[in-house]
């Protein structure tokens, strides 16, 4: 199994020149980026004729914030690397970029964004890089000030990669206390490589959640429905094929006068496996 | 750094600090980028600024006579205003210079237009 970046060094130092530039001259990289913000943004669920302030959480390169330039969208970017960022402003992405840690609480004012995304930047949080820190409190930090700084119908999408079980029940813990709605949406989760951890958040009360990537849930839930409208729609009359429905045939035909074998205790009989 | 994120930046995650806001912001060099007037999103960004810290702002460019210095009641219908806002928002980028918290006076640099709020461990 490939090591996570996440246990070799903390973000600021991992990150650095050489790690930094990766990020915009490999091309695997930079696809695989863009698409995770696209399906972020999607999740977003955001008017597409509007154009909204949106926080781009771990925006390193600015690959995401190319994606909101795309749709129109004005976006504010927060990064704990200086090297990704420094790659960001060779790249002159329109956003505007800001060097923080989003341990250390979302510096801006109340009710600013019209929602938030963030690319692979969540898992960070679950570590302790140093003695002073403590994944439960700074991702409570980080959650409550993402909170008050978003308006009361915004959304907050992150795509992370969760180590286990305990980290997802960790961040959503720590989401929930901080007033979040929301869960986790996993997009084709029979696959190991495409399978990928969606955080959906909303502050504006509880809504349905957005439909899974490559789930066949549904297909199998509509089916399910058919056979029992099926079953509705044949209620009172025998079941196709089976002897009374046989024996209804043969009675019809013989009112119709047509010329029909008697009934026996071999009508409509299963031959035997022999046969 | 836009003054447009200027006006949202506060240093409330600083601890004992109650409100943060507005920072005190002082320029060492600064530059003028041209972007697309776009009146609707500078009217969708109205509620979201405050007022008197873009008046702020723009006393720090010297462009202190294109604001009033209350909210007019009509923006969205003031052509000029907008077109003003605009500028002051969104094209002129601060590059080098500072920002201050006005409760506790940690200074947090702008380096190459970007403002580092990175705090110490003992600030949290």
């Amino acid at each position: 199994m490939a090591r996570r970046p996440e246990h070799s060094a903390p973000p600021e130092i991992f990150y650095n020149d050489d790690e930094a530039k990766k990020y915009s001259s490999n091309s695997r990289i930079i696809e695989i980026q863009v698409e995770m913000a696209e399906r972020a943004l999607e999740l977003l669920n955001l008017d597409e004729d509007e154009n909204y302030l949106i926080l781009d959480i771990g925006c390193g390169s600015g690959l995401s914030g190319s994606v909101l330039e795309d749709n129109d969208h004005m976006w504010i970017g927060i990064d704990i690397s200086k090297s990704m960022l420094d790659i960001a402003v060779d790249r002159e992405v329109e956003g505007d970029l800001v060097l923080g840690d989003m341990g250390q609480g979302m510096p801006f004012k109340p009710g600013t964004f019209d929602g938030a995304i963030s690319i692979s930047a969540l898992q960070w949080l679950c570590n302790a890089d140093k003695t002073s820190h403590n994944p439960h409190k700074r991702l409570y930090k980080f959650f409550s000030t993402l909170f008050s700084s978003l308006t009361r119908t915004a959304r907050a999408v992150f795509q992370f990669y969760p180590e286990n079980a305990d980290q997802i029940e960790m961040v959503t813990t720590q989401a929930m206390k901080a007033g979040f709605y929301g869960g986790i949406v996993v997009d084709y989760p029979n696959s190991t490589k495409a399978k990928k951890y969606f955080l959906v958040l909303m502050t504006g009360g509880a809504a349905p959640m957005p439909k899974a990537l490559g789930s066949e849930e549904d297909e199998k839930r509509i089916s399910y429905i058919k056979k029992r409208e099926m079953t509705k729609d044949c209620r009172g009359k025998p079941l196709k094929k089976s002897r009374d429905w046989i024996l209804a045939k043969k009675e019809r035909r013989r009112r119709q006068g047509k010329d029909t074998r008697p009934d026996t205790k071999y009508t409509g009989r299963k031959r035997s496996a022999r046969f | 750094m836009k003054l447009s994120t200027y006006n949202f930046l506060t240093s409330k995650a600083i601890k004992g600090v109650k409100v943060g806001y507005p920072l005190k912001l002082t320029i060492a060099k600064k530059d003028v980028v041209e972007t697309e007037f776009n009146p609707t999103f500078i009217e969708r960004l109205l509620p979201k600024l405050d007022w008197n810290t873009v008046y702020l702002a723009a006393q720090t460019v010297d462009l202190a006579d294109d604001i009033p210095q209350e909210q007019p009641a009509a923006v969205a219908d003031n052509e000029e205003l907008l077109q003003r806002l605009h500028h002051l928002l969104l094209e002129i980028d601060v590059l080098e210079g500072q920002l201050e918290c006005p409760e506790t006076g940690r200074v947090f640099p702008i380096t190459d237009g970007i403002p580092n709020m990175l705090l110490n461990e003992d600030e949290v």
